[in-house]
């Protein structure tokens, strides 16, 4: 992948992002941010390959704890978004 | 062309495009009421989807320690996500961010160290430490550490391990970690070494500190909007290091839409972004004395009196502010509003859109109460309905509620749209005291003629309203 197909989906990226909350209600203000924040634990992927590719020391212990990190971030972010949703739909 | 290597690599990046397909279709259901449930199960079914395409790749070298990191990280979210209180919701957000954020930072740091170290080892390999890889894992390391730095300022305010204001001094320093984090990063680019490197990440970390400690409490739903956005932003630009697609395009999408809200919330209070940053919400405009607005014209009021006036009410008004949050007033609230229902009054709430610390943040207290959602009402909604409203509780809210936003262009924050509550036949006020709230500016509501102090605790005095309705 060239710099100019990385630039290129990221433009069109934060375009359809920005589509695709525009009308989010305010209800939804915190699960919406605490859903996207577990996306953003997406970094994980980059962190296994760091800690699974036997570099350095330094590097394998930064990937570790990366990925540590980052599955925090997404299953919390995930579990966490799922029960206050579940309490929005109780009494609905 | 027909190498195994080849094939392999065409398949995870398959993988990674179905994981951004499953990501974009949840992020737009989790926008959506009906939808959000299932938002939230495809976004994460693209994740668990995105891990394993991931653990296929033959790059990985060490599957059981990969293996260990994420069943730790699984067991210690998974205990975070399900201890936590819905009152303690910002803050657990708030480290989130910063897990986020460090884990991107730690990414792109090992990926620059491993580049330079190839740099010094294998001559051939020299043209992959180029210019532009540096800069962007720079970038990398700068929005990461300034995701994580930030955010742990954030939870430490919203946890009260730290101050909220009188820490104004650090902006200026702001501008010189601003200034190092240039000039480190350029000098990493023209001159690679990892000591560099690291110089890039101790300027970046001061910043983010330096940004986020001076901004007070009431401004805390822009920065929990942006360090989410920052946390995207920093998951993209590791994508770019990595040039990964799917980091970046996950990414993208999640620094988008929390710049968006990030907006909402700003326009909500009429700043603009860099005045949340930068500025004080008091720098502008005259601010009344205290002594002026109230003087011998408060009306303090018992739980009995409160009672009688809603007990005969045939519309009230409950206005949450982060004041119930606080008091974890939220419960007792709920029963008020049930002995109120109980009596034919209609009740809704009215919904600030910065009430709280976070997005959203009295709907989710609210949501925890089993109070439904139909029954909680946006600013410009409820907004024409006061002048029918026989009684309007006000919570623990305060600049959100101050009429001189609509009324004195002279007031710091003239302009900002607030709950015309004044507009009720009666205002009752639960608040400690009358001190200012974090505008530091005094409210004339409080010595309105229709408005009436009730001082205490929140929950002490919703439960004390409850229990006299009970007796009238």
């Amino acid at each position: 992948m060239t710099l100019l197909v990385a630039l290129t989906l990221f433009a069109l990226a934060v375009f359809l992002g920005v589509e695709l909350i525009s009308k989010v209600p305010p209800t939804l203000h915190t699960p919406l941010m605490s859903g996207s924040n577990a996306i953003s634990g997406i970094t994980l992927i980059g962190a296994v390959v760091s800690a699974g590719s036997e570099h350095s020391n330094l590097t394998t212990v930064l990937g570790f704890v990366a990925v540590v990190l980052a599955t925090i971030n997404v299953v919390g972010g995930f579990m966490v978004t799922g029960r206050m949703l579940s309490m929005f739909n109780r009494k609905r | 062309m027909n190498s195994d290597s080849f094939n392999v690599e065409n398949l995870i990046n398959i993988g990674y495009l179905l994981s951004a397909c499953l990501f974009i279709l949840g992020l737009k259901r989790l926008a959506r009421p009906k939808t959000a449930v299932e938002g939230n199960r495809l976004a994460s079914i693209g994740m668990l989807f995105a891990v394993i395409v991931t653990l296929a790749d033959r790059q990985i070298l060490d599957l059981r320690l990969v293996g260990i990191a994420l069943a730790i990280g699984a067991a210690i979210g998974a205990v975070l996500a399900s201890r936590i209180a819905m009152t303690g919701m910002p803050q657990l957000v708030a480290l989130f961010n910063g897990f986020g954020g460090l884990a991107s930072l730690l990414v792109g740091t090992a990926t620059v160290l491993m580049a330079l170290d190839l740099k010094v080892t294998d001559v051939d390999d020299a043209m992959f430490v180029d210019k532009t890889f540096l800069a962007l894992g720079a970038l990398t390391l700068v929005i990461g550490a300034i995701t994580f730095s930030g955010s742990v300022v954030a939870f430490a305010k919203l946890q009260e391990l730290m101050g909220d204001r009188g820490l104004a001094g650090l902006r200026s320093f702001a501008l010189a970690s601003t200034t190092a984090i240039v000039a480190t990063s350029l000098v990493l680019v023209l001159s690679p070494s990892p000591v560099w490197l690291w110089l890039v990440v101790a300027a970046s970390l001061l910043t983010g500190v330096f940004v986020v400690t001076p901004i007070g409490g009431a401004d805390m739903p822009v920065v929990i909007a942006l360090l989410n956005s920052f946390s995207g932003l920093a998951a993209s630009a590791a994508g770019f290091v990595l040039l990964n697609p799917l980091l970046i395009i996950a990414g993208a999408l999640v620094g988008a839409s929390g710049l968006l809200l990030t907006q909402i919330m700003c326009k909500a209070m009429n700043r603009s972004l860099p005045n949340v940053l930068f500025g004080s919400m008091a720098s502008g405009g005259v601010v009344a004395d205290a002594d002026d607005v109230y003087g011998g014209r408060i009306t303090s009021t018992s739980a009995d009196e409160v009672a009688m006036i809603i007990d005969s009410a045939q519309r009230v008004v409950i206005v949450p502010g982060y004041g119930m949050a606080v008091a974890q007033a939220q419960f007792a609230v709920r029963d008020l509003m049930r002995s109120l229902e109980a009596r034919g009054a209609e009740v809704v709430f009215a919904i600030h859109p910065v009430a709280g610390r976070m997005p959203g943040h009295m709907n989710v207290l609210l949501a925890e109460a089993e109070i439904g959602y139909d029954q909680l009402i946006e600013m410009d909604q409820i907004n024409p309905t006061f002048e029918r409203t026989d009684a309007a509780i006000i919570i623990g809210a305060n600049d959100v509620v101050n009429p001189d936003a609509r009324e004195n262009p002279q007031s710091p924050i003239a302009g900002m749209p607030i709950l015309d509550v004044d507009y009720a036949t009666t205002v009752v006020v639960i608040k400690r005291s009358l001190s200012p709230g974090f505008a530091g500016i005094p409210n004339p509501l409080f010595a309105a003629d229709n408005t009436l102090m009730l001082f205490g605790d929140g929950k002490a005095a919703v439960e004390d309203i409850s229990k006299a309705l009970a007796e009238v």
